[in-house]
């Protein structure tokens, strides 16, 4: 087996050096009448050629967004990601070695995430971040429980903007220590009346903005009423491009700045691996969950940086810990933060205005279409369109025509029948003319 | 000197030696130090040439960015510097042996990357038509189906992110069945040698944390499971083998006890390569259990994640698991059930969800490649030779260091504890820290906290006989150092590495955490 370097000689002599006649002697401990004698059920080892040829079989079966016209979001989005990026992350000593724990033999790794760390503050507009969350949105419901030990309240309330699986993360995570969380209904048009609906047992306000729907929500109203009263702005998105030509949420006066940062640097694998962003106020720095890297001197006095705070952390504080997280994304994180090194924030801003345009150009045509409404008058790169029948059925059309036409928001809301025609559409810079044409003509033919 | 004959010398001659020697950059011949982003990037360079946007009117109303993104950039030569030269700061697998114990640090496979990196799998959207992704619901349920044969389990949740999130998924399942049954049960069992996730993740799912002390030889007496069992105990974590690098022989008599009791069996799985294919999980009565991909599988770790941490549980809690998943009809085909209401239409309760989408697909492609390129038989291969490797560092280390469990065959690693360096100095801080300037990285330290000044060495399986021999070498040679009073050397140890010890203490207690 090509990856096992003994050889059964060499099995033998250690085997005889440990002084014990068999394999099976080192594994006495394992109740005998429950040891397996082999896997009958499974097949033998195999070559390289063969598991690649059968791998090969299985994603030959998947539509690749770069096949098609591809207007899929709603959480994760298509880029294009410099080849630079790749490369670098496949560096063995990036890709192959463990958490920065011993720091005079990692600070490559520790320098880069002490790097994602500000350029994740400088994006949102905040003080400080983390090293990175498993992705947006276990960040948000990470984010959820620390306003709740800050405020020592537990209802959070939630935007009808929220993504809908978001939500259903806050909810299970929440549900267990007993808080509660209040979701206004989805806000398709983005003039939900929020502000009505915190008080002085609101632990946190969540907006998400761009928001499921593809609505921009000016946070600084919503941020005055919550210190008003004693709560938290919890600021969320799930386009992190979207900071390119937004203003960031920290300006807007958020406490907890939390999103997926994807489209950075990552490709869409189907759902992950992603990068949770995770940003806040320094003075919250201590309630924060997640590895910290921090800067500090070695014994001759030269820069060094090291994983701070971990008094916070599962493996020091156990039980009392601030979070079980013992990971970051940390691979993710390094494409991620790659990927804003090469874009800076000029080539941000340029990446930024091309999603918008297209955004604009394509929002345009579709609405044109007789009987599709569109229900954003602000938005980035996602819009959301009432069809005039179910949005289900005209995405499965579009897509045995081969154009992946965007989400229908029925899909992550079944329960709600007054989102059947809705249709979410993401435009980034990798669509072309020809794929707008190609949505538009597909989509004007399958609602004749 | 010798000299060739045009002038060139040929031979070296005596200098500085390389822990001295200082030069006018900083950097030391191949070692190249390297500014931070923010002081060698500029706010206007950039590594990436766009198309232009053309004429269009924005439709940000009155979000758009009243100031400049305040990120430097660098172009693309720079940024391939940037990250190399950081990069050769890190110590790596690929560089030489890895043997923190409990993290699993073996080889990561080639053709694993290559074929997470197939468009087919890459660049495949969460949220496209199912129909249009059959290949990546039949890989999920072709990981799956292997995860249930290795363990003998009933089902599996796929979706968790990492370790901890496994844990938090399978213990949420244990509240949801506890509450289901009507019962209120707040209490779990935890044992000293656990990892500090397990009682992290009971506490934040609400639960009391009990501790059960280890017994004399390292692993847990039923006898004190039974003592803590009662009408309150909803369920007991145990790592099988353990974090002493024991396997819990008594497993089968704590299973049963905590059934009989009404709780559940959860066991962490971090240590699961150990036994794949000479014991499963689910003979045992474990309950659920998390695989942590990447130690196991050998998903790659990447610096510290992304992770992946699936979760295969008992008959009992299957109802429960999280949105999403795949399970198998009775025709045997795979169908992916994607939210609570599809999944309640046919009868089954998950607890929730606990990521926006399908869990780590990457991972689960390397896994998968993994498992395929290792066939039944490599698997059960790996884990044998990870353990042969493990009781050879013992048995040729054990007359230097102190061996902390001498009695019981060690599992996939070994754990020694600081006696064999008691009087000399020297502590298993330093001892760990001479390593590095031997070339390697050091052992887990101080954890588990059953014994004083832990050392856990874990070798793996993709050590060959020449390489372990090598590190014992290095280790007998350090051990014998110690005692022979040259506590000096290793108190100043790093010397040679890109850093010397760093401070932690001015890191906390003023932290700096961006530029």
């Amino acid at each position: 087996m090509r990856y096992l370097p003994l050889s059964d000689v060499d099995r033998a002599d250690m085997l005889a050096a440990i002084g014990v006649s068999s394999i099976d002697d080192l594994f006495a401990d394992l109740p005998a009448e429950k040891r397996l004698a082999a896997l009958p059920s499974l097949p033998p080892h195999a070559s390289e050629q063969a598991v690649a040829r059968r791998l090969g079989v299985m994603a030959a079966k998947n539509t690749s967004a770069g096949a098609v016209p591809f207007f899929v979001g709603a959480g994760a989005y298509r880029h294009h990601v410099p080849a630079t990026v790749d490369h670098l992350i496949q560096r063995s000593e990036f890709l192959t070695s463990y958490t920065p724990y011993q720091p005079e033999i990692a600070q490559g790794t520790l320098q880069v995430l002490f790097e994602f760390q500000t350029q994740v503050a400088r994006l949102t507009g905040m003080e400080v971040a983390n090293a990175s969350m498993y992705d947006g949105s276990t960040a948000l419901a990470e984010a959820v429980l620390m306003a709740h030990r800050i405020t020592r309240r537990d209802r959070a309330l939630l935007s009808g903007g929220v993504h809908p699986h978001y939500r259903g993360v806050v909810e299970t995570v929440t549900r267990f220590p007993g808080h509660t969380v209040e979701s206004l209904p989805p806000d398709l048009s983005g003039t939900e009346e929020i502000l009505a609906a915190i008080d002085e047992t609101t632990s946190c306000v969540v907006v998400q903005s761009p928001s499921f729907y593809g609505h921009l929500y000016d946070l600084k109203p919503i941020a005055e009423k919550a210190h008003a009263v004693g709560a938290l702005l919890i600021a969320v998105f799930t386009e992190v491009v979207s900071l390119g030509l937004i203003e960031p949420p920290g300006a807007q006066g958020a406490d907890i700045v939390v999103g997926e940062g994807q489209s950075l640097g990552n490709p869409l694998t189907f759902g992950g691996p992603y990068v949770g962003l995770f940003a806040t106020r320094q003075k919250y720095v201590r309630q924060m969950p997640g590895r910290l890297c921090g800067e500090t001197v070695d014994a001759d006095g030269r820069r060094a940086f090291v994983l701070t705070l971990s008094t916070r952390e599962q493996h020091i504080r156990r039980e009392k810990a601030t979070s079980n997280i013992c990971t970051n994304a940390g691979l993710c994180a390094l494409a991620f933060s790659i990927h804003l090194t090469l874009l800076g924030g000029t080539g941000l801003t340029k990446l930024a205005r091309l999603n918008h345009a297209n955004a604009v150009r394509l929002a345009d045509m579709l609405a044109a279409l007789p009987g599709v409404e569109l229900l954003n008058s602000a938005f980035f790169n996602e819009f959301a369109l009432r069809l005039p029948k179910s949005a289900g059925g005209v995405v499965e059309a579009l897509a045995a025509r081969g154009i992946l036409a965007g989400v229908p928001a029925s899909r992550l809301e079944p329960n709600r029948p007054e989102l059947d025609n809705v249709l979410v559409v993401a435009a980034t810079e990798v669509n072309t003319d020809e794929d707008r044409a190609a949505l538009a003509a597909a989509l004007k033919g399958a609602l004749a | 000197m010798t000299m060739n004959n045009v002038g060139r010398p040929t031979a070296p001659v005596a200098a500085e030696t390389a822990a001295t020697a200082s030069t006018f950059t900083g950097n030391r011949g191949l070692d190249i130090e390297e500014p931070l982003l923010f002081e060698a990037g500029r706010p206007d360079a950039t590594g990436v040439d766009f198309e232009d946007a053309g004429a269009f009117e924005p439709r940000l109303g009155t979000l758009a960015r009243t100031a400049p993104v305040d990120l430097p950039g660098l172009s693309e030569p720079e940024t391939m510097r940037h990250y190399v030269r950081l990069s050769r700061q890190n110590y790596a697998i690929d560089l030489g042996l890895y043997p923190l114990g409990s993290c699993t640090m073996k080889h990561n496979p080639r053709l694993n990357e290559a074929m997470a990196r197939l468009p087919g799998f890459a660049d495949v959207h969460p949220l496209q038509p199912l129909s249009t992704a059959a290949g990546a619901v039949e890989l999920i349920a072709e990981l799956g189906r292997w995860l249930l044969e290795l363990t003998g389990m009933a089902s599996v949740a796929m979706s968790p992110k990492a370790g901890a999130h496994g844990e938090m998924c399978g213990m949420a399942a244990i509240k949801a069945a506890i509450a289901d049954r009507g019962e209120a049960r707040d209490v779990v069992l935890v044992p000293e040698s656990a990892h500090g996730t397990n009682p992290a993740t009971a506490a934040q799912l609400g639960f009391r944390v009990v501790g059960v002390p280890a017994r004399a030889d390292g692993t847990v007496d039923p006898e004190e499971v039974r003592k803590r069992l009662g009408p309150e105990v909803a369920a007991i974590m145990l790592t099988n083998p353990n974090t002493c690098g024991l396997f819990e022989r008594d497993i089968v008599e704590i299973a049963e006890a905590a059934h009989a009791a009404g709780a559940y069996f959860y066991a962490d799985g971090a240590n699961f390569n150990a036994i794949v294919g000479k014991v499963r999980p689910g003979d045992l009565g474990v309950d659920a259990m998390h695989i942590n991909l990447h130690k196991t599988f050998s998903t790659p770790h990447g610096g510290g994640g992304p992770g992946a941490g699936p979760v295969v549980l008992s008959d009992r809690l299957a109802p429960y698991a999280p949105v999403p998943f795949v399970r198998f009809g009775e025709d045997g085909a795979a169908e992916f059930v994607e939210t609570r209401k599809a999944a309640g239409d046919r009868g089954l309760k998950p607890f929730g969800r606990i990521t926006a989408f399908h869990g780590q697909m990457g991972m689960f492609v390397r896994a998968l490649a993994y498992m395929l390129s290792h066939g039944a038989d490599g698997l059960r291969q790996a884990s044998e030779d990870a353990v042969l490797a493990a009781n050879y560092v013992k048995a040729r280390l054990a007359d230097v260091m102190t061996v902390a469990f001498p009695e019981r065959p060690a599992m996939h690693e070994v754990l020694f504890d600081d006696r064999f360096l008691e009087g000399t100095g020297v502590t298993t801080l330093d001892f760990a820290k001479a390593m590095i300037d031997e070339g390697y990285h050091p052992m887990t330290m101080y954890f588990p906290l059953v014994v004083h000044g832990a050392l856990l060495i874990e070798p793996t399986e993709s050590e060959s006989k020449a390489s372990l021999n090598q590190f014992i070498g290095m280790l007998r040679h350090l051990a014998e150092k110690a005692r022979a009073g040259e506590a000096g050397a290793f108190k100043a140890a790093p010397r040679l590495a890109p850093r010397r010890r760093v401070d932690e203490t001015l890191a906390a207690r003023q932290p700096k955490l961006v530029y």
